[in-house]
């Protein structure tokens, strides 16, 4: 993915230092709590949403399960509107792609409409490398590019920064980027994006090339959509006489009418509205309106991975709507960045393993970044098990096994740092089924709590290093019920 | 062998577990849900409509033929236009009592000339009541996609209530995918800061519905 996340310490280092950013937390939690209330309120407008999300549902799985056939359909159907059609299995593939159809046009700088997928890729810093800049133009995606960020939530990527932040990173760097901001600014949001409007407006109007992903491309038709708020995707995708949309193969529904239910499921979860602002469809070019070239480049980049997997492949029903961020306990404290990927918050912790695999820290960490309390499944629009994919992860991460990566199928290893987990279990095992020894075990712990060290040592260092160790009670439970209903009520 | 190769064969071992005689797509895709939400008379869906507009922040006018004209006239002036564009196929009685200089969109202006117009007006294709949103496609009393982005005023003419529909999915019936549509529900805003809402980024930053009937 994205060589900014590179280096990126493990989920449980970075989780540690974020919540102890008092301001982090602070703009997160706030961010969350408000929309979280609004997308409860959206949802509820609609009698029939239960029966629209398992649509929903239905819809992407059946369209995973013929996947080849409908990428096929799409493929020539996009072609017939006048599109040409890009395969790229992965990220160098994509942006040796972008890159050589950005260079064709002879220019050196493109504008973007925000696109997951492009971040996946790195593909501003592939263009960058070929001397191409990028302007990304959705508010949130200028405020982290000014501020040489990371983007940290799926829908409003600068979701960590508060409009104080954002009017420093205005005033110091927008200069250096094209018009700088008004002397004066404020911070109020209004201020801020008219700022934005100047700045950006000046790059929609002289633009000769648009960068887009998209929300959903249909088999049928070859129609393309994208769903946004602000206007810039509009001005991406219509002003540029040449517009290159990379897309992940996952976007794509059989037909024409599936877009009723995710018109209806996708702004109620993600911005709490009834309907997002502007949603833009294209079918390849039109005469004398938009782009008169029109490039698709449709992305694997270890989609197939995930397919293949048979319980983690319903990751990919995903329509980046956010909702799971927005609920989850963990994402709410640790934010964004702690999960060291494009993809953050419970869907990025099912979601960046498989597409990357589980061999680097951070991805084995990444299922374990989550309390399974289920709320993220509660909220998803299109029903994904997000607690069992998590489970079935981190079986994977521990025990090892059968996986697909690049195409190829490999045998996992287990992970080397759950060596003393497997230990830990396997002692509890024997000390369950032996009740005389757990209970003289509980009492000599009881006894010696005060003298309990904060962390373990041993192998048990590593676990106790990303958790506090619980303080133990004066009394075994077992003790306490015997010493207080002893006899009194008791079956026996 | 090619990525386009690569990829589909990929695609094809990942669902070596998928059998042959899975459902068709008509059976898989079950569609239990509702083609509208609630019973309305038409004129209570161009209510609805109105309200969802103006939730939105759009403003709402309502007029007849015989008004139209003095109400376009009404809003251009109160906006101060000087310049209003005008897409080839509006009908000419709604801009004849309007003060402003007309613009057409010829192919050869520039997106720069453009953003030196003060306002558009221009007809729709369906508007729908449930989520306040108007769709244009392209049609001639609409114009290019670009003329109702660059201006920073947009008038938007419903024909009430031929052009309204209930539902999303109703709406979806109506239109044509091969042509570029815009949906729009209120004038462009953006909840990037601190996810309050601020109207009025880089679209319309006004937005003035006229149903007419």
């Amino acid at each position: 993915m994205s060589g900014t996340f590179v280096g990126m310490p493990a989920f449980p280092k970075a989780a540690r230092d974020a919540v102890r950013n008092p301001t982090l937390r602070g703009n997160l939690r706030h961010a969350t709590h408000t929309i979280r209330a609004k997308r409860a309120r959206a949802v509820a407008e609609l009698d029939d949403w239960s029966a629209l999300r398992e649509a929903g549902r239905r819809i992407k799985d059946h369209t995973l399960r013929h996947l080849d056939r409908y990428l096929l359909q799409l493929e020539e159907s996009v072609t017939a509107a006048g599109g040409t059609v890009h395969w790229a299995a992965d990220a160098d593939d994509a942006n040796r792609i972008v890159t050589q159809l950005v260079k064709e046009t002879g220019e050196s700088e493109v504008v973007k409409v925000k696109s997951m997928a492009t971040q996946e890729i790195g593909l501003n810093e592939a263009l960058l490398e070929a001397g191409i800049r990028a302007y990304e133009t959705d508010l949130a995606e200028l405020i982290v590019q000014l501020g040489k960020d990371r983007p940290s939530h799926i829908l409003v990527p600068a979701i960590h920064r508060n409009r104080g932040e954002i009017r420093d990173i205005f005033r110091a760097e927008m200069g250096e980027w094209g018009r700088p901001a008004p002397e004066g600014l404020t911070d109020t949001p209004a201020e801020l994006a008219e700022a934005a409007r100047l700045h950006l407006r000046e790059k929609f109007l002289r633009a000769k090339v648009g960068i887009s992903g998209a929300n959903f491309m249909v088999a049928e038709t070859g129609t393309l959509v994208v769903v946004e708020s602000e206007g810039n995707g509009r001005m991406c995708l219509t002003l540029p006489e040449t517009l290159i949309s990379v897309v992940g193969i996952e976007k794509v529904v059989p037909a024409w009418r599936d877009l009723e239910v995710f018109l209806q499921t996708l702004p109620r979860s993600s911005t709490a509205e009834r309907m997002n602002p502007y949603t833009s469809t294209w079918t390849g070019t039109t005469d004398d309106d938009g782009p008169r070239t029109f490039h698709l480049v449709l992305l694997d980049n270890g989609r197939t991975d995930t397919l293949a997997d048979q319980v983690g492949r319903q990751a990919l029903r995903c329509i980046r709507c956010s909702a799971c961020l927005n609920v989850c306990p963990v994402y709410e404290r640790a934010g964004g960045h702690a999960y060291g990927s494009v993809y953050p918050g419970p869907i990025g912790a099912i979601l960046s393993p498989q597409l990357r695999g589980t061999a680097g820290e951070i991805d084995a960490s990444l299922p374990y970044a989550s309390s399974l309390c289920g709320a993220c499944y509660e909220v998803c629009p299109v029903a994904i098990d997000i607690p069992e994919v998590l489970v079935h992860l981190r079986e994977r991460v521990v025990e090892g096994g059968p996986a697909v990566r690049q195409g190829n199928k490999v045998m996992l290893k287990p992970a080397k740092g759950h060596a003393a987990e497997r230990a830990a279990m396997r002692a509890a095992r024997w000390a369950f089924t032996h009740p005389g020894a757990l209970r003289t075990g509980q009492r000599l712990a009881s006894r010696t709590r005060r003298l309990h060290p904060r962390t373990l040592p041993g192998p048990g260092k590593a676990w106790s290093g990303t958790r506090d160790l619980p303080p133990l009670p004066a009394e075994p439970f077992r003790d306490w019920w015997q010493r207080t209903r002893g006899g009194k009520g008791d079956a026996k | 062998m090619s990525s386009r190769d690569r990829v589909l064969g990929r695609v094809g071992r990942a669902l070596a577990d998928v059998t042959p005689d899975e459902r068709p797509y008509e059976e898989a895709v079950g569609r239990d849900y509702l083609r509208e939400h609630g019973h309305r008379t038409t004129e209570q869906t161009v209510e609805l409509l109105a309200e969802n507009l103006a939730d939105y922040r759009a403003i709402v006018h309502r007029s007849d033929a015989e008004e139209m004209p003095y109400l376009v006239m009404r809003l251009l002036a109160a906006h101060g236009s000087r310049e209003v564009l005008v897409p080839p196929g509006l009908p000419p009685e709604w801009m004849s009592a309007a003060d402003p200089v007309r613009i057409h969109d010829r192919a050869v202006s520039t997106p720069q000339r453009l953003d030196q117009v003060d306002s558009v007006v221009t007809g729709c294709a369906v508007a729908i009541a449930e989520t306040g949103t108007i769709v244009l496609d392209g049609s001639p009393d609409q114009g290019r996609r670009r003329i109702s982005l660059i201006p920073d005023h947009h008038i938007c003419v419903v024909r009430v209530p031929d052009q309204v529909v209930s539902s999303v999915p109703q709406a979806l019936e109506r239109l044509d995918p091969a042509r570029p549509l815009t949906w729009i529900s209120g004038p462009s805003a953006t909840s990037d800061i601190e996810l309050d809402r601020v109207e009025g980024v880089h679209g319309p930053r006004k937005l003035e519905v006229i149903l007419l009937g």
